[in-house]
């Protein structure tokens, strides 16, 4: 065993690997933040037990978590989660894994540019975990890094995450255009666009946002470190005064143009975050009810339709800068607008269930548990997505409510739908299906016992990102009592995601040991004959009448 | 009229302004559409969940649902956004930022950011503020006020504590002087980033008469969950009175 034949491996499905550990390690780096925040949430000012030795004298003298310290912690979470955990494991894992398998193709078109992309992600990634140990520690204004905050924050966390941000987006970058020259230029013969696995759609979209989306950030970030740097003035205006000291800098310039840089990259991000987890629930659903996805055409359709769409949104993140009537009404309709193919493919997903015979295995637990989950992140959504109501709700905990919904609980979901469903593929083992559905209902109703009450707390008028959660104020204490058995449910999540993490190691050496497609799935990845393959049908001939089988694989030819 | 159930489920703060309402009606109109459409969903989800399980339906359908009635609801949910957009939202919205009251008839403040406080500057009985300069400010002049200049003599300010009088437009010319702020006045349903840099409008008249707080909506730094003020709406007597007491501490040495 070489585990440096792993590390420099240009062969798709090493890299995949690669990307999947080195991401799901981050997921649980972001998650063991979160779960100091919701300690400080539901017990402020209390020291955290067990732990407190671990997180610092700087950062948390005595165990108590102090403001500062607390916004590294917000700002770390949601950078590590969105930029190393959940992209690149949606991304980089199943796609680099996936997408060449069930294209058929041998690799990717540019296997060293792939692991190029890969080994820029990982620096990026060290580059942010080695920001926590700089005096000062990590960047702690916010996963947005408004400016002038972040312009001006002292110490060397905030140049850090830029720096992280660039590697990440150079990693982005090449990835995506690796994505799109694969998948428009390696099919297997008869394998024509519309006979592409809907998974494959989803990668496809994600890369051109990906490609167009990430050069705002990537020059955004360029600046930023400009005026932190080489004493610039980009996103600093004049005029300023900070702690009663008029501020030494040049002026001149704009701090809302780094939200509009941000937000360019932002929404479309949301997307990159989306998409690939419809994909996953979509391949999941088709093979467990065992017939074609309903409007498969129609959810093409609709995944370009958000991606385009994507890029015309992402001014409803700044309603309350001082827009005016026509600016609002133009980000409002879009939003609007978007929401519709969202609404379309779920709806397909649904309508897909319909005359199905459907089989409850652990994926597809957590790629039906991905639709409603999703469908309260969404709808939650239309309130933040019309200006007169994000008034009262913009940055509160609804906000939070919002966006976890859509990627904890939706996204996640649907990335663990994944790993159950094609470790079998990789591993040739099952994973055990007890521990599987523990897992599942575990995190479940963990999920929701953390987020239903943020939509609450929001409504009340409790704002985001505070270090003691709102207690200050008197309008959040009625509701501040939520926050116990939020925390207590973030605790139970941990201890629910252990029956993951013994399943995944377990199974890969003791797993049940089955053939190559146990799932009697019909897309090319599970053939895993030799020969080149070539493609006859669509990709979700489940239930063909009068086949000889309730699947028909995508590499079988017609009979005669 | 019938009161909407869904406001008194929502549980916003206390409707406090005249637009409250207004923006109160488009809240609780979304919430009902989330209902439905969630309701709906659900329902259809696990009457299908239950329909089709292995054990009830071994063979799947190849061509499953049959009908166009998804286009219907698709639809459907494409006109109730339309209406909630065209006959609500982008109204009330343009209420608040088109149709500003004149100053002569409204109360004028500014209100000015900074990290971790609300500088409040009332113009005094000449209505005019006086001129501020950054080179100024200290920690007994926080806004950087000119007391030399006429119309600053008059001016009254305060840190962390705005009085309006109730039932007359009140304008807030918001600024910041250092980092993006959120000036938020959650039962005014008021809520106005401000950007430095950037100075903002923003007007609303207070209806009912209370003492509530100030709350910082934006990311500010490490005090940003301590950044509160208060405001207190008041009778018109009261808050002239208010501004008496004010002027007076202004004439001691």
């Amino acid at each position: 065993m070489a585990p440096l034949k792993y590390l420099y491996s240009t062969d798709h499905k090493v890299i995949g690997l690669l990307y999947g550990f080195t991401s799901l390690c981050f997921l649980l780096v972001g998650f063991v933040l979160v779960i100091v925040i919701r300690w400080q949430l539901a017990f402020p000012g209390q020291p955290v037990p067990y732990v407190a030795g671990l997180l610092g004298a700087a950062n948390a003298p005595g165990g108590i978590v102090l403001p500062e310290f607390y916004n590294q912690l917000g700002a770390m979470h949601g950078t590590i989660m969105v930029f190393l955990g959940v992209v690149p494991l949606a991304v980089g894992a199943f796609g680099n894994y996936l997408v060449p398998l069930q294209i058929g193709a041998p690799d990717m078109a540019f296997p060293r540019l792939n692991l190029a992309s890969y080994w820029f992600y990982a620096a990026g990634g060290a580059i942010m975990l080695a920001s926590f140990f700089l005096p000062g520690g990590a960047a702690n204004n916010g996963w947005t890094s408004y400016a002038p905050l972040s312009d001006l924050a002292p110490g060397h966390g905030q140049t850090f995450w830029l720096l992280g941000m660039l590697f990440i987006i150079f990693s982005s970058l090449l990835g995506a255009l690796n994505f799109i020259t694969t998948i428009v230029q390696l099919r297997a013969p008869g394998l024509t666009w519309f006979r592409l696995p809907f998974f494959v759609w989803a990668q496809f979209v994600t890369a051109f946002l990906l490609l167009l989306a990430f050069p705002a950030l990537q020059a955004a970030a360029l600046l930023q470190g400009m005026d932190r740097l080489a004493g610039s003035s980009f996103f600093l205006p004049s005029g300023l005064a900070v702690s009663g000291q008029a501020l030494d800098v040049a002026g001149g310039g704009n701090a809302l143009l780094w939200q509009h840089l941000f937000w360019f990259l932002g929404h479309p991000e949301v997307y990159v975050l989306i998409l690939p987890a419809m994909g996953i629930a979509a391949e999941v659903i088709a093979n467990n009810t065992r017939k074609p996805l309903w409007g498969y055409r129609v959810m093409v359709y609709s995944v370009f339709v958000l991606g385009f769409l994507s890029f015309v949104v992402w001014a409803h993140h700044m309603f309350l800068t001082g827009m005016g009537t026509a600016i609002s009404a133009f980000f409002q309709t879009t939003t609007m607008i978007i929401s519709i193919p969202s609404v379309v493919i779920l709806s397909s997903l649904i309508l897909s269930l319909y005359g199905g015979s459907i089989r409850f295995t652990t994926p597809m637990l957590f790629a039906l548990a991905f639709l409603p989950m999703f469908g309260i992140g969404g709808l939650t959504g239309l309130p933040l997505g019309l200006a007169t109501t994000d008034i009262p709700l913009h940055d509160t905990n609804y906000v939070v409510g919002h966006f976890h919904y859509l990627v904890a609980p939706g996204t996640i979901f649907a990335l663990f739908a994944g790993i159950y469903h094609w470790f079998p593929r990789i591993t040739g083992r099952m994973m055990n299906d007890v521990l599987g559905r523990i897992h599942f209902a575990g995190s479940l109703i963990c999920m929701n016992v953390i987020f239903l009450p943020m939509f609450v707390q929001g409504l009340a008028g409790v704002n985001r990102r505070l270090w003691d959660g709102g207690a200050e104020y008197a309008h959040a204490q009625g509701v501040l009592h939520f926050n116990v058995p939020m925390s207590i449910a973030a605790f139970g999540l941990a201890f629910f995601q252990l029956f993951f993490i013994v399943n995944l190691f377990m199974s890969i050496r003791y797993g049940r040991r089955v053939d190559t497609n146990p799932w009697e799935a019909t897309t090319l990845e599970w053939n895993t004959g030799t020969a080149p393959v070539r493609v006859y049908r669509d990709p979700y001939d489940y239930s063909v009448p009068g086949a000889k089988a309730d699947f028909t694989p995508q590499y079988e030819r017609a009979e005669a | 009229m019938i009161p909407d159930p869904m406001l008194e489920w929502l549980g916003l703060p206390v409707a406090g302004s005249a637009h409250a309402a207004d923006v109160d009606r488009v809240m609780a109109l979304v919430h009902w559409l989330m209902l439905v459409l969630f309701v709906g969903w659900s329902l259809f989800f696990a009457y299908v969940l239950v329909r089709f399980r292995r054990k009830a339906h071994p063979a799947a359908s190849h061509h499953g649902l049959r009908g166009r009635w998804s286009s219907w609801i698709e639809g459907g949910v494409l006109a109730a956004e339309v209406v909630l957009l065209a006959f609500f939202s982008i109204p009330v919205w343009s209420s608040r930022v088109d149709a500003f009251p004149s100053e002569r008839a409204s109360t004028v403040v500014r209100v000015v950011a900074e990290q971790f406080a609300w500088n409040v500057h009332y113009p005094g009985p000449d209505g005019r503020f006086g001129r501020t300069d950054i080179t100024l400010i200290g920690p007994a002049n926080p806004l950087g006020l000119d007391r030399s200049d006429p119309a600053a003599r008059d001016d009254i300010t305060t840190i962390n504590q705005l009085n309006v009088p109730v039932n007359r437009p009140v304008i807030v010319h918001l600024s910041s002087k250092d980092m993006v702020h959120s000036f938020t006045l959650p039962q005014m349903r008021v809520k106005q980033d401000a950007i430095p840099g950037v100075p903002q409008p923003v007007w609303f008249t207070p209806t009912e008469t209370g003492e509530w707080e100030i709350a910082c909506s934006q990311l500010c730094g490490l005090g940003h969950y301590r950044m509160r003020g208060f405001y207190a709406v008041q009778r018109q007597a009261d808050f002239d009175a208010w501004l008496v007491s004010e002027a007076a501490l202004l004439a001691e040495p």
